[in-house]
């Protein structure tokens, strides 16, 4: 979905195929294009640690992207999104343990997630609103409880492991190789989506959160389309899950709650609904925000304020608070999100010094 | 504005392009629709009047599918489309626009238009993920050249990139019609597509109407109720009340209807300037 902004001036448009591209601007898609190749070259530029975050950045981002089809474009509600995430992982890590080629065994992992996700979907035909948020509350709990008890599958409460990323033979298990494991498959899925949003079953998806009514008599299918959502949103969880499961080696049912479903909700509202790079931006706050936290908490350590609140012990408590205090202040002032935000700091600019 | 004199025969050979059988709706108690038929022909522009609640949009529901008639049938083109589903109407061919805005507020206006091209539009979530590969992007675009002459044709060139939600209620009513065309309909149901503008906006839309069935050849259905227009760009007109069609005929007939007098004014004569009343009305209860 284009969002209306001030082109500069000059920048005519003398055909519909350039005015149909995924960024506003020549600009933009050039400043894009130098972002992705400064990516490329992270590994050399950033330290281990900051690599570490960004691809982390990545495949979450991966699924919080899913989610934002799901909630933000179709504008069904999901309550459920780690438990797909988790799916995705274990998925992934068992068919790489039965000899399949890592590559294949994400996609593979991606496509029975985007299986078990319709199959949780289809009460999306039926109920809409709350009583959807309570289906696939279920969601989140039988296949939180399932995961405990398919010892064959998950390896049960103990997890399973997660064989490294091989591609002819090479590994790619280092933070360094596989950063470009993650923004492969991360550029791809973005691009999909853009892609998406701007043809046919996008705009559907749209049109049936935005009007259903009219968007039936337009000839689109309400229930296909509620499905296909869950669908879509269920690939994305899915590959997000399998990237982060060979990233660790290592899967487990732990983490895979509701509070990390509701993390995603986060990154999206945070991000912005609605908006592909919103996903980017709210994953990326929402994993910055515990890193500031500890250098916040390291910063004021002996402090009265450290004395009062214990602010080492509390540390995990504080991130939980953080995160639930910013979803609260981004609806309150920020509902469109980041990216909003994000472009009326660029129409400020583009019309800078006379930009009231 | 033209005004028609002959009345199309509906032609006993082919059938009539809509055909409504004893139509009747209830809700709970309430008989919203009582024993309604009538037919329009290929071609035609056909009004339907009536006062507040007689039942229209009602009637206009059960023709593009968002409610099932209690009885009765709706056939177009000869096939009895009662129970298909509203979304595959679309593709047979009947558009429609809403009373009530129905548009996708935060989409931008060509999306919205584009929406209305769903059914004609190939590409699905996987080639249009694709969209350079697999000719997305190709049908895309064709289908855009196909839009902006519909945008041209109802001049609403300048707001094609802002979103449908922040446009002016009259805005929004022309790109609801922009959208409703871009489906290429055999038959446009427009439900008040005049409603709360003034004159001049008035005057573009009738003329926008009169255009569409004269030269691009869609039959039209309208529920309209200033009766300027509806007697100056009809061929027939057709009355409701109560859920009851109590007339149908030529703008004279019914300009010359006593039951449609008493129904609508509440028995007060009434003339329109330059209203013929000659001819007996085609009254039938
Ligand atoms: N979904 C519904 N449920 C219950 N009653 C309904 C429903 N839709 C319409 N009605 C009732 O049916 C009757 C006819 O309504 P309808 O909207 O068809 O009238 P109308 O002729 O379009 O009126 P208006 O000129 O005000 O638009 C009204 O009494 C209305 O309250
Ligand atoms: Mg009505």
């Amino acid at each position: 979905m284009a969002i209306a902004t001030m082109r500069p001036c000059g920048d005519y448009r003398t055909s519909y195929r350039a005015d149909q591209t995924i960024f506003a601007t020549r600009l933009s898609t050039a400043w894009a294009l130098a972002g992705l190749l400064l990516l490329c070259l992270a590994p050399w530029l950033l330290s281990g640690y900051l690599l570490s975050l960004l691809i982390q950045i990545g495949y979450l981002g991966i699924a919080a992207l899913g989610l934002n089809i799901l909630v933000g474009f179709s504008g069904q509600i999901s309550v459920g999104h780690a438990v797909f995430y988790g799916f995705g992982g274990f998925s992934s890590a068992y068919l790489a343990r039965h000899g399949v080629p890592v590559p294949l065994a994400i996609v593979l992992a991606g496509l029975w997630t985007t299986a078990v996700g319709l199959i949780f979907g289809l009460p999306a035909t039926r109920v809409k609103g709350l009583y959807l948020a309570i289906a696939t509350l279920a969601a989140q709990f039988i296949l939180q409880d399932f995961f405990v008890r398919a010892e064959w599958f998950t390896g049960g409460t103990h997890g399973a492991v997660a064989p490294p990323f091989t591609l002819f033979g090479t590994d790619f298990s280092t933070d360094t190789r596989y950063f470009y494991v993650v923004l492969f498959f991360f550029t791809l899925m973005y691009l999909a989506a853009a892609n998406l949003m701007r043809s046919r079953d996008g705009r559907a998806l749209v049109a049936v959160r935005d009007h259903y009514l009219s968007a039936e008599m337009m000839g689109v299918n309400l229930t296909k389309y509620r499905t296909m959502a869950f669908g879509i949103s269920s690939f994305y969880a899915g590959i997000g899950g399998a990237l982060y499961a060979h990233y660790i080696g290592f899967m487990s049912v732990e983490g895979l709650d509701i509070l990390f479903s509701i993390q995603f909700l986060g990154m999206i509202i945070i991000g912005g609904l609605g908006s592909v790079m919103g996903s980017l931006m709210g994953t990326a706050f929402m994993v910055a925000l515990p890193e500031l936290t500890g250098a916040l908490a390291t910063a004021l350590e002996g402090g009265a304020i450290d004395h009062a609140l214990h602010l080492k012990d509390g540390i995990t408590y504080l991130r939980e608070m953080l995160i639930g205090a910013s979803i609260i202040l981004f609806l309150i002032f920020e509902p469109d999100g980041l990216a909003h935000r994000w472009q009326q700091i660029k129409a400020y600019w583009k019309l800078y010094p006379f930009s009231y | 504005m033209t005004s028609m004199e002959h009345t199309p025969e509906p032609s006993s050979v082919a059938p009539p392009l809509l055909e409504v059988r004893n139509v009747s709706l209830r809700f709970g108690g309430l008989r919203a629709l009582s024993d309604v038929s009538f037919h329009v022909a290929s071609g035609e522009l056909f009004s339907i009047i009536g006062p507040n609640g007689a039942g229209k949009t009602s009637l206009l529901n059960c023709i593009s599918g968002r409610y099932t008639p209690t009885e009765g049938a709706v056939l177009f083109e000869g096939r009895d489309i009662t129970r298909v589903k509203p979304y595959q109407r679309a593709a047979l061919g009947i558009g429609r626009t809403f009373q009530n805005l129905a548009l996708y507020s935060h989409m931008s206006v060509l999306d919205n238009i584009m929406v209305g091209r769903h059914h004609l539009i190939k590409n699905n979530f996987l080639t249009g993920a694709l969209y350079w590969i697999g000719g997305a992007q190709k049908e895309e675009l064709a289908h855009r050249r196909k839009i902006e002459e519909i945008i041209d044709f109802l001049e609403i060139e300048h707001v094609r990139k802002a979103l449908a939600g922040t446009l002016s209620y009259g805005l929004r009513k022309r790109v609801e019609l922009a959208r409703a065309i871009a489906l290429e309909p055999k038959l446009l149901l427009l439900d008040e597509p005049m409603a709360g503008m003034n004159l001049e906006e008035k005057e573009d839309i009738a003329r926008y109407i009169v255009e569409l069935n004269e030269e691009w050849g869609m039959t039209i259905v309208m529920i309209e109720h200033d009766m300027g227009v509806v007697m100056d760009i009809s061929q027939r007109v057709m009355v409701l009340d109560f859920g009851r069609k109590i007339a149908e005929g030529t703008p004279a007939e019914i300009l010359a209807n006593e039951d449609v007098s008493k129904a609508y004014l509440g028995g007060e004569d009434f003339t329109l300037e330059g209203s013929p009343t000659q001819e007996p009305a085609v009254a039938q209860a």
